[in-house]
C-alpha cells in the first residue's frame, strides 16, 4: 500500500507537506517552551529560597542565584534554559535526588504503553460502533451508540477508573486493579519498554499474558472518553458520506453493500475520528494523570503527580514539558497519517 | 387595532411559540434543561433543602461515621460522620460557582478576540490566530496542574488555570464565524453607510454568533466542572474543608470497597451535573442547527 502511494501522489509533494507540519511543530514548540519558562520564572514565589529552604542565610540566596543565573537579563535566563532542554537536562528532582530526565525516561514508557492501548482500544470499539450507527440511523443501535457516547464524554475518567475498580476487583474479581505486573513476577523491558511488546518478541507469552491484564482497567478507564467521540464522529461523516453521489453510484451499480460499507465509504470516514484523536489527545494525556494515579500505574504522569504535591518544581516542569512535547509529536504523527489517508489534505496542506 | 400594528406582535410571539414548541418536542433539550435547573435550585438554596447544613465544616461526628444510606443520611456519612447528601449539594454549588467564573472570563475574552481576528484579518489575525492555535496545543489540564502546583493550591488558582486556556476554543469559533459574515451583503452595506467597526462587530456579527456562543458555552459548563473536578481530585482545587465533589471521590475512594457510598455517590453527583449541561448544549445545537460547533 505504502509502494502505490508514493508512486501515485508524487513523492515531492508529501515531502513538502511534512515539512510545512514539522515547521508548525516546531513554532508549537517554541511557544510551549515560553509558556512554561515563563510559569517557571516569573509566577510569584522565589524558587531559589524555595530550593534553600528558610534558613539559608542571604549569602547563600545571592550565590546560589548568581550559578543559576537568575541575575541575568530574562532573555538571556531563557536562552540558557532552552540550552539546557536541547541537552535534555531539566534539572534534579528534589524528591528523588535524581535528574529528573532519567526519572522521566523511567516512567515514561509505562505512560507510553497505556496511551498506546488506550488509542487501540478507542478505535477498535470507536469506528465499529460509529459505523453500526450511521448504517441503522435513527433505529435501535444508533440510539444505544448516541447514549454511549454522552455516557462517556461526561463520566469523569476518575470516576470511571473507580467504578472499574470496584466492579472487576472487587465484586467480580476478575481483573487485578492496581500496578503494571503481577509482585511476584520479574520481567525487565530493555528493548522498548513497553512490556507487552518486549514480552512477545521474548516469546515469554505468561508474561504477555498478565501484562495484557493489568494494562486492560486503566486503558478502558482512559479510552472511555475518546471512544465516544470517536463513535460520533465516525456516525456523521459515514452519513455525510453515504448521501454524496460515488455512494450513491455505488449502490446503483450494485457493489455489494459489504464492500460498498468497508471499501469505499469507511475510508474517507476516517480523516474526522483521526483529527479528533489530535484534539483529543490533549485530554486524554490530563485524564492519564489521574488514571495512573487510581491504577497505581508506575508511570509519568503518577511521578508528576507525586512530584507536585511536594512542589518539586524542576520536575513538575520536567513533566509538562514532556507530556507537551509527545502531545505535540502525536499530533504531527496523526496529520502526516491523514495526509496518507485522504490526499486531497496532503495536497491542499491544511486541514 | 390595525392589521399594520400587530404584524410584527404576531411574527415575534409565533417565533418564540414555534422555538418553545421545537424545545419541548427535543427530549435531549427537555431532560438537559431540567437536570440543568435541578442542579442550579439545589445549589442557589442548598442552606434551605440540605437537611445537615452544618456538616459543610470540619465537623466531627465519630459515632455516626461510615453510616450506609439511610432515611437519616440519604447518601450516607464519611469517615468522621458527615452527611454526604449534604456536602454534595454544597459540592455542586461550588463546581457549578467554578464554571460559571471560568465560562465568565473565557466566553467574552474568546468571543472579542475571535470577532476582531476574524473581521480585521491581516497581522490581527495572524498574531490572534497563531498564539490561540499555540495555547490550543497545551494540554490544559497539565498546564492547569503545572499553574496550580507552582502558585499555592486553591479555589482562585485553579479558576485562572482553567480560564487562562479555555478562552482558546471560543476564539477559534467566532473567528471561523466571522470569517464567514464578513463578507456577506448586510456588513458591507453597514460599512458603506459609515458604521463605526464597533457597531459592526457587536450590533452586526455579535448577534449572528449568539447561537454558537450558547451552545458552545452550555457544552463547556459540563467540561469545565469535569476539569476542575479532575483538579480536585489530585489534591490541587479547593482544600478541605469545603465540601468539593472532586475531593470526596478522591478521600471515598481510600475506604472502597466498603464503604463504596464515600466515593461513589459525589462521582454521581459530577456525572449527573455534567451530562446536564451536555443535553442541553446538544439540545440547543439541534434547535439552533449549529453545524460549527462540536
Amino acid at each position: 500500500m505504502m509502494f502505490r502511494f508514493f508512486r501515485k501522489a508524487g513523492f515531492l509533494e508529501f515531502l513538502l507537506f511534512l515539512l510545512r507540519r514539522v515547521a508548525w511543530s516546531l513554532l508549537v514548540l517554541f511557544g510551549l517552551s515560553v509558556v512554561i519558562f515563563i510559569i517557571a520564572r516569573a509566577m510569584p514565589g522565589d524558587p531559589v529560597r524555595l530550593a534553600l529552604g528558610p534558613r539559608a542565610s542571604v549569602e547563600q540566596v545571592e550565590q546560589l542565584r548568581e550559578t543559576l543565573g537568575f541575575n541575568q537579563p530574562l532573555v538571556q535566563q531563557y536562552g540558557m534554559y532552552v540550552a539546557g532542554l536541547a541537552r535534555g537536562d531539566l534539572g534534579r528532582s528534589l524528591l528523588t535526588e535524581q535528574p529528573v530526565a532519567d526519572d522521566i525516561r523511567q516512567t515514561f514508557s509505562a505512560t507510553f504503553e497505556l496511551v498506546l492501548s488506550t488509542i487501540t482500544i478507542a478505535f477498535a470499539l470507536g469506528v465499529p460502533l460509529g459505523v453500526a450507527a450511521a448504517r441503522y440511523k435513527d433505529r435501535w443501535p444508533d440510539n444505544v451508540v448516541r447514549i454511549i457516547a454522552i455516557f462517556s464524554a461526561v463520566t469523569p475518567s476518575f470516576f470511571l477508573a473507580i467504578l472499574l475498580q470496584i466492579l472487576a476487583g472487587y465484586v467480580l474479581h476478575v481483573l487485578p486493579t492496581t500496578g503494571r505486573l503481577p509482585p511476584g513476577l520479574a520481567f525487565s523491558a530493555d528493548n522498548t519498554g513497553l512490556i507487552t511488546i518486549d514480552a512477545l518478541f521474548a516469546g515469554r507469552f505468561d508474561v504477555f499474558l498478565e501484562a495484557l491484564r493489568y494494562l486492560l482497567l486503566p486503558s478502558i478507564a482512559l479510552a472511555a472518553a475518546t471512544m465516544g467521540q470517536i463513535a460520533r464522529i465516525t456516525r456523521s461523516s459515514m452519513i455525510d458520506v453515504s448521501s454524496q453521489d460515488y455512494a450513491e453510484a455505488g449502490r446503483a451499480f450494485g457493489i455489494p453493500e459489504r464492500v460498498r460499507v468497508f471499501k469505499y465509504m469507511l475510508r474517507p470516514s476516517f480523516v474526522p475520528p483521526l483529527t479528533i484523536l489530535g484534539l483529543e489527545f490533549a485530554s486524554l494525556i490530563g485524564n492519564a494523570f489521574v488514571v495512573e494515579l487510581v491504577f497505581s500505574w508506575p508511570g509519568m504522569a503518577a511521578y508528576g503527580v507525586r512530584t507536585i504535591l511536594q512542589k518539586d518544581l524542576n520536575a513538575i516542569m520536567g513533566v509538562v514539558i514532556v507530556s507537551g512535547v509527545f502531545f505535540v509529536l502525536a499530533n504531527l504523527v496523526i496529520d502526516v497519517l491523514t495526509g496518507i489517508v485522504d490526499p486531497r489534505i496532503r495536497i491542499r496542506g491544511r486541514r | 387595532m390595525t392589521q399594520t400594528s400587530l404584524v410584527p406582535e404576531t411574527r415575534r410571539l409565533s417565533n418564540a411559540y414555534r422555538n418553545w414548541y421545537r424545545f419541548s418536542r427535543n427530549p435531549t433539550a427537555v431532560i438537559g434543561a431540567a437536570i440543568v435547573f435541578l442542579c442550579i435550585f439545589a445549589a442557589l438554596f442548598a442552606p434551605f433543602i440540605t437537611p445537615y447544613p452544618e456538616h459543610v465544616g470540619a465537623v466531627v461526628n465519630f459515632r455516626a461515621r461510615h453510616q450506609p444510606p439511610s432515611l437519616t443520611f440519604w447518601f450516607g456519612t464519611d469517615n468522621v460522620g458527615r452527611d454526604i447528601f449534604t456536602r454534595t449539594i454544597y459540592g455542586m454549588r461550588i463546581s457549578l460557582l467554578l464554571a460559571f467564573v471560568v465560562l465568565g472570563t473565557a466566553v467574552p475574552i474568546g468571543t472579542i478576540l475571535g470577532l476582531l481576528a476574524g473581521y480585521f484579518g491581516g497581522w490581527v489575525e495572524t498574531v490572534i490566530m497563531r498564539v490561540t492555535d499555540i495555547a490550543l496545543a497545551l494540554p490544559p489540564l497539565v498546564m492547569a496542574l503545572a499553574v496550580a502546583a507552582v502558585l499555592s493550591p486553591d479555589l482562585v488558582n485553579s479558576l485562572l488555570a482553567i480560564a487562562a486556556l479555555w478562552w482558546t476554543w471560543h476564539t477559534r469559533l467566532i473567528y471561523a464565524i466571522t470569517k464567514q459574515i464578513r463578507t456577506q451583503e448586510f456588513i458591507e452595506a453597514a460599512e458603506t453607510l459609515g458604521a463605526s467597526k464597533i457597531h459592526i462587530l457587536f450590533r452586526e456579527i455579535l448577534p449572528n454568533c449568539v447561537s454558537a456562543i450558547a451552545v458552545k458555552t452550555s457544552l463547556d459548563c459540563g467540561f469545565v466542572i469535569l476539569v476542575g473536578a479532575s483538579l480536585s481530585f489530585l489534591g490541587l482545587g479547593i482544600q478541605p474543608p469545603t465540601p468539593d465533589l472532586g475531593t470526596m471521590v478522591a478521600q471515598g475512594a481510600g475506604f472502597l470497597p466498603d464503604f463504596w457510598w464515600e466515593s461513589v455517590l459525589p462521582g454521581l453527583a459530577i456525572l449527573f451535573v455534567a451530562l446536564g449541561f451536555n443535553l442541553l448544549g446538544d439540545g440547543l445545537r439541534d434547535l439552533f442547527d449549529v453545524q460549527e460547533v462540536r
